[in-house]
């Protein structure tokens, strides 16, 4: 009985993981391959199956006029998602602060419905604001440019840095701020030498939210963007037209999902540690 | 009549910063949503309610709007079921724990439209692994994403693979804060698995569960870059999904003017629905 329950139980683990694994593992072995390599089925195992080359990640450096650069857009890709993650924490971490600590009021509007304000945000589909961000942008000269997108995914990140950051600070006695009020700080100093320090699991959790779903948008950089600037996942779905070159197509990909392969060991940690329950809930 | 001190040192960067960027536009969508915007006549000029008239008869946008119901609240739910069971399976100790749970939550860390674009690599019909893989057991190939209903599988299946990382890594933080008597009491009264996750965890979980579900929903609702690479909306209008019928009209056809009423209606139905959705889940199971 026992034996049976625990041999389901890791048949189940090896059998997701699996599908976990499928597309990595897919990607993996057809960077290595080939137009030969792939029109002939699928195929899996290099030597035995197919001849591997390095084709695939040869072509994602431009040379002299030839390949497809991939490393422009990844540094576009970079720039935006941090400039953006931080500017949304920021500014997240302060609202949330207030929200958490002070009682603000506007006629009827009170602190819950502020906070709601911001969390509701993620409700919205990016195609009701792709066509007034577009005309926006067009407006302010910032369409097709690093900074027009900087300040679309701060509108996208700011909701997720504030709604992880008022739960976590709800989460964090008022004795802290108090004492160090009574020790002479005004609310700002306050904020700045005692709360910050003691919040930087909360502040973490927050950043890795706003890299992942800034890193991951697809949508913005590819209705505001055309010509002069170009992020990395619009680059990479590029090469899914009409003659797909599936080699350097997977290479591509697997370099643009890499950095936040990283990101899930580090959200285990926290998991680990106990910081991850408070911070998410 | 608002005098400034430093609480709204705090507030009032982010809330400004907020309002700036999302309210302009919402208006400008309203306003533009009652005129005839195009790619003939750009401007503003005033059409009176005839986008929401003929809207109201566009059956397309109806047929899209109950489409994404369906893949939403159906992939959501096996999200659920599943991101349940890997939590439950890797909540207490087992071997390579931290190995597993890292790659639980790989899939929602990488690029949706990225990995739908390998996804759709694999479910090539000739030349990918998913019907070699089948055949192998002995099953005949499946036409992934030519056939209406097959094509809806899969892109649920890629939505699962991308998303129930998400719902295992709220389930599972969830289950780690739970506390420790409940169980004690439950061996004490001699209580099996079974009647131990029935009685103690899953009513202990309920109200993490419910907010994974509505996250989960409201992200759901926006569905469409799956769509986009994986089927574009085929074939026919089989996978189009509210989002990227907006998308078709608006970015593609540029009527402009059409899409923003198309896009608010869209909108105020989702809130009005996940709304109601998250009262009655509320109510019904998390009265305590």
């Amino acid at each position: 009985m026992k034996t049976t329950y625990l041999l389901l139980k890791y048949l189940a683990i090896l059998l997701w993981s699996s599908f976990v694994a499928l597309p990595f593992l897919w990607a993996l072995t057809t960077s290595f391959k080939t137009a030969n390599g792939v029109t002939g089925g699928a195929t899996y195992i290099p030597w035995l199956q197919y001849e591997p080359s390095l084709e695939g990640w040869k072509v994602l450096v431009r040379t002299g006029g030839q390949g497809i650069d991939i490393v422009a857009p990844y540094i576009s890709s970079v720039v935006v998602t941090l400039s953006a993650s931080l500017i949304s924490l920021a500014l997240g971490t302060l609202a949330a602060y207030g929200l958490s600590r002070f009682s603000y009021r506007l006629g009827f509007v009170k602190n819950s419905d502020i906070t709601f304000f911001f969390i509701s945000q993620r409700i919205m589909p990016p195609i009701v604001l792709a066509i007034p961000f577009f005309l926006m942008l067009q407006f302010l000269g910032l369409l097709d440019t690093i900074a027009g997108l900087i300040l679309v995914y701060v509108a996208l990140l700011l909701p997720i840095a504030t709604w992880v950051m008022v739960d976590f600070f709800n989460n964090v006695p008022s004795e802290i701020d108090e004492m160090a009020m009574i020790d002479g700080c005004n609310p700002i100093e306050a904020f700045v030498r005692v709360i910050l320090p003691n919040s930087l699991p909360g502040i973490a959790v927050g950043g890795l939210f706003c890299i992942i779903f800034g890193w991951n948008d697809f949508f913005f950089a590819f209705t505001l963007t055309f010509t002069k600037t170009q992020l990395l996942p619009v680059a990479v779905v590029a090469l899914n037209s009409s003659v797909t070159p599936w080699w350097s197509l997977s290479a591509s990909a697997l370099v643009s999902v890499a950095p936040l392969v990283i990101i899930a060991f580090v959200v285990e940690r926290f998991l680990s540690s106990g910081n991850m329950a408070g911070a998410i809930r | 009549m608002l005098k400034l001190n430093h609480k709204h040192f705090f507030l009032l960067p982010g809330l400004i910063v907020l309002v700036a960027i999302i309210i302009f536009p919402l208006l400008f969508t309203l306003r533009v949503s009652f005129s005839s915007w195009d790619v003939v006549k750009p401007g503003l000029d005033w059409l009176g309610g005839k986008n929401y008239g003929r809207l109201f008869v566009d059956m397309r946008f109806w047929e899209a709007l109950t489409r994404l119901s369906m893949m939403a609240v159906g992939s959501v739910l096996i999200q659920y079921v599943i991101g349940f069971g890997l939590a439950l399976l890797v909540w207490r100790d087992i071997i390579l724990k931290r190995f597993v749970r890292v790659l639980f939550l790989v899939p929602m860390m990488t690029t949706p439209v990225i990995m739908s674009v390998i996804w759709r690599t694999i479910l090539h019909e000739s030349l990918g692994p998913a019907n070699d893989i089948i055949q192998l057991f002995g099953f005949e190939p499946l036409t992934w994403l030519s056939t209406a209903r097959m094509a809806m599988v899969s892109v649920i299946t890629v939505e699962v693979w991308q998303w129930t990382p998400f719902m295992f890594l709220l389930l599972l933080a969830g289950l780690l804060s739970l506390p420790n008597e409940p169980y004690m009491a439950a061996a004490i009264d001699g209580a099996g698995p079974f009647r131990t996750f029935f009685s103690v965890t899953f009513p202990l979980m309920a109200p993490i569960s419910i907010g994974a579900i509505l996250i989960r929903l409201i992200e759901a609702s926006k569905l469409m870059e799956t769509v986009y690479v994986l089927t574009s909306g085929g074939p026919g209008t089989a996978t189009e999904t509210s989002s990227y019928y907006i998308y078709i009209r608006g970015l593609r056809d540029y009527q402009i003017g059409y899409a923003a009423s198309l896009s608010l209606t869209y909108l105020v139905i989702m809130i009005i629905s996940l709304t109601i959705i998250a009262k009655v889940l509320t109510y019904k199971f998390a009265r305590n």
